[in-house]
């Protein structure tokens, strides 16, 4: 008998049972509904504890503090309109702020044992993967977007170029994607989230400093050029730079997207090779 | 409805499971027994689709559980060993949650979220955060997640494990009446369960099925069965069970008790005694030597002698080798 005989039997058998066995039989497949499923659980489990609160009030007090200290960003004392005193930390906010909210993403799953449940629901594991990641995504969109009195500051003290804070806004949101990414591999990694965040946090450093002159001079004597380039390319800086100048350009985003895709991807192999002992 | 053929699963070189086969029908309870760590759980998380097999296959309704994953699971209601469930949900968000990635919207999702509300009692902590459930509500919690969807097939691991008795008799008499237009397969390691809820036990030790039969068929394998038990007042148990060799049927008779001027003494038939005809005969000699009888009893045998006797000899060795490593 073939699996599709026998499986029609099945349904002939089912349907008229309950609508429901019929619906989970012969309900036709919407992947991204599943995906949606899981954003919405997700963002209900960031927003059902005091984590999210506590989260969104540190970023936002920290924001507030880096862009206006006057020994730090010196919004004040710039003396133009301009976002880049608050833009400039970013990378360095993210650096903690990220892998704190990404590290339970799979950590807890696991630490739960709901991965189990998750995935033998009909579920693909890249439906699961990306649920979760576009979850956390749009909760640090939510924080990004929160910083709006910036804008609102900015825009009443001065005339600062809108295209020039859309897209710093942008690059900023791809790099927190970015790191989330990061922050989603290790998390997927342990079950321990104190782990999970440690090694995040190195990568992401690791995806700032790698441009940087000192790392850089490090490498110089003795490593091929090629090596010191490759290093270099694998630096955040430059390009989130480049939104900050309201330069959209292709490769930058194309970097951003890249590391997003690969840091899921290892998240697959990840979640893969656990289940396969 | 789901055929298991040679399935296998190797930790690194240790072998958890080792060539288990077997079928359930709709209609069928299949009890999974097994000593702790015998390979119930690796196997069951096989079925489902869980952990990929070493080697071997799972067939789920005819669908390939390593080839279409989607369509065998759609099909499956699975209860995981301890119950997981998500801490921060409540009971009616984690159900809601379950029914969207069963595929369930609208009228029909509010349906089946309320029909498995209802039948595993959980309306008194519906809105109530999961991680402040006691256990038993969350084992009904999460055996609601897996009727959710009424699946023709279920997956259950020790369901009952962690319950008080009451719950645990409201468990089995749910499987057993879901049992009757299901698949059904069930883990555990409580063999009154076998006779309370399956139609049809497998025993697995080490990995192997070792077992395979009705309880009925599973309990003749015991030491005991078709044994004829006998109690008799105010004779000394020796010279009974002296009585009872000597009849042509008998191949061994010993003393089990002795206590209150009464004296119990077991007959155990010769191979070609036929069902019943050892009590007759010793019902028999009963009368002739006119003996007070208080007791006479054909056993049917135990399951607990038959599971150890089939999972003991095995285990044994290698514990001792373990120790002896040891040291």
């Amino acid at each position: 008998m073939s699996a599709q005989s026998e499986a029609s039997t099945l349904d002939a058998a089912t349907a008229p049972k309950s609508a429901a066995a019929f619906a989970a039989a012969s309900g036709e497949y919407r992947p991204w509904r599943n995906v949606w499923a899981i954003v919405k659980r997700e963002l209900g489990g960031y927003f059902a504890s005091p984590v999210a609160y506590v989260f969104l009030v540190i970023f936002l007090v920290l924001v507030g503090f880096f862009t206006f200290n006057r020994n730090l960003g010196g919004f004040f004392e710039r003396g133009e309109a301009s976002l880049f005193a608050f833009f400039v930390w970013h990378p360095w906010l993210y650096l903690f702020l990220v892998p704190a909210a990404g590290m339970r993403l799979w950590a807890e799953e696991r630490r739960l044992g709901t991965i189990e449940l998750l995935l033998t629901m009909p579920v693909t594991s890249t439906q699961a993967i990306l649920g979760k990641f576009l979850a956390s995504w749009f909760f640090l969109a939510l924080a990004l977007a929160l910083t709006f009195p910036v804008v609102i500051t900015v825009s009443y003290l001065g005339d600062p170029d809108g295209g020039l804070i859309v897209c710093g806004y942008l690059g900023s949101f791809l790099m927190a994607g970015s790191f989330l990414a990061v922050s989603s591999m290790t998390s997927a990694m342990t079950r321990n989230q104190v782990i999970s965040f440690i090694l995040s946090l190195v990568i992401c450093l690791f995806l700032i400093l790698a441009g940087w002159a000192p790392v850089q001079n490090m490498l110089v004597g003795w490593a091929p050029a090629w090596l010191v380039d490759l290093v270099a390319s694998f630096s955040v800086m430059p390009h989130f730079a480049a939104f900050q100048r309201g330069v959209i350009d292709l490769g930058d985003l194309v970097y951003f997207l890249c590391v997003i895709a690969f840091g899921l991807f290892v998240t697959g192999v990840i979640i893969r090779s656990h289940r396969a002992g | 409805m789901i055929k298991v053929e040679n399935l296998t699963k190797a930790f690194g070189p240790k072998l958890a499971v080792d060539g288990v086969s077997f079928s359930v029908e709709r209609g069928e309870v299949l009890g999974f027994l097994g000593p702790n760590g015998a390979g119930k759980s690796t196997t069951m998380r096989m079925v489902t689709g869980f952990i990929p097999p070493t080697d071997g296959r799972v067939r789920i309704a005819g669908y390939d559980m390593e080839a279409e994953p989607i369509a065998a699971k759609r099909l499956v209601g699975y209860l995981p060993e301890n119950a997981p469930a998500y801490a921060d949900m409540t009971v009616w968000g984690f159900l809601n949650f379950v029914a969207e990635l069963r595929g369930l919207v609208g009228e029909a999702k509010r349906k089946a979220v309320n029909r498995a509300v209802e039948m595993c009692f959980l309306d008194s902590v519906l809105y109530q955060s999961i991680e402040t459930l006691s256990k038993g509500y969350l084992h009904r919690a999460c055996f609601a997640q897996s009727i959710l969807h009424d699946p023709p097939i279920l997956v259950l691991d020790e369901p009952t494990d962690g319950l008080d008795p009451n719950q645990k008799h409201e468990v089995r008499t749910l499987i057993r009446e879901m049992g009757r237009n299901k698949a059904i397969v069930f883990s555990t390691h409580i063999l009154e369960e076998v006779d309370a809820a399956c139609t049809r036990a497998i025993i697995i030790d080490r990995g192997r099925i070792v077992a395979n039969g009705t309880p009925e068929e599973l309990r003749a394998q015991s030491e005991v069965a078709g044994a004829v038990l006998l109690t008799v007042k105010g004779k000394p148990a020796a010279e009974i069970a002296q009585k009872l060799r000597e009849l042509p049927l008998v191949r061994r008779a010993e003393a089990v008790a002795e206590k209150d001027g009464a004296a119990q003494i077991r007959a155990y038939p010769k191979p070609e005694a036929g069902d019943g005809e050892l009590g007759a005969r010793v019902f028999e000699l009963a009368a002739r030597e006119r003996w007070t009888v208080l007791e006479l009893r054909r056993e049917e045998g135990r399951l607990d002698e038959v599971f150890r006797k089939i999972t003991l000899p095995d285990t044994k060795p290698e514990k001792e080798r373990e120790i002896g490593k040891k040291q």
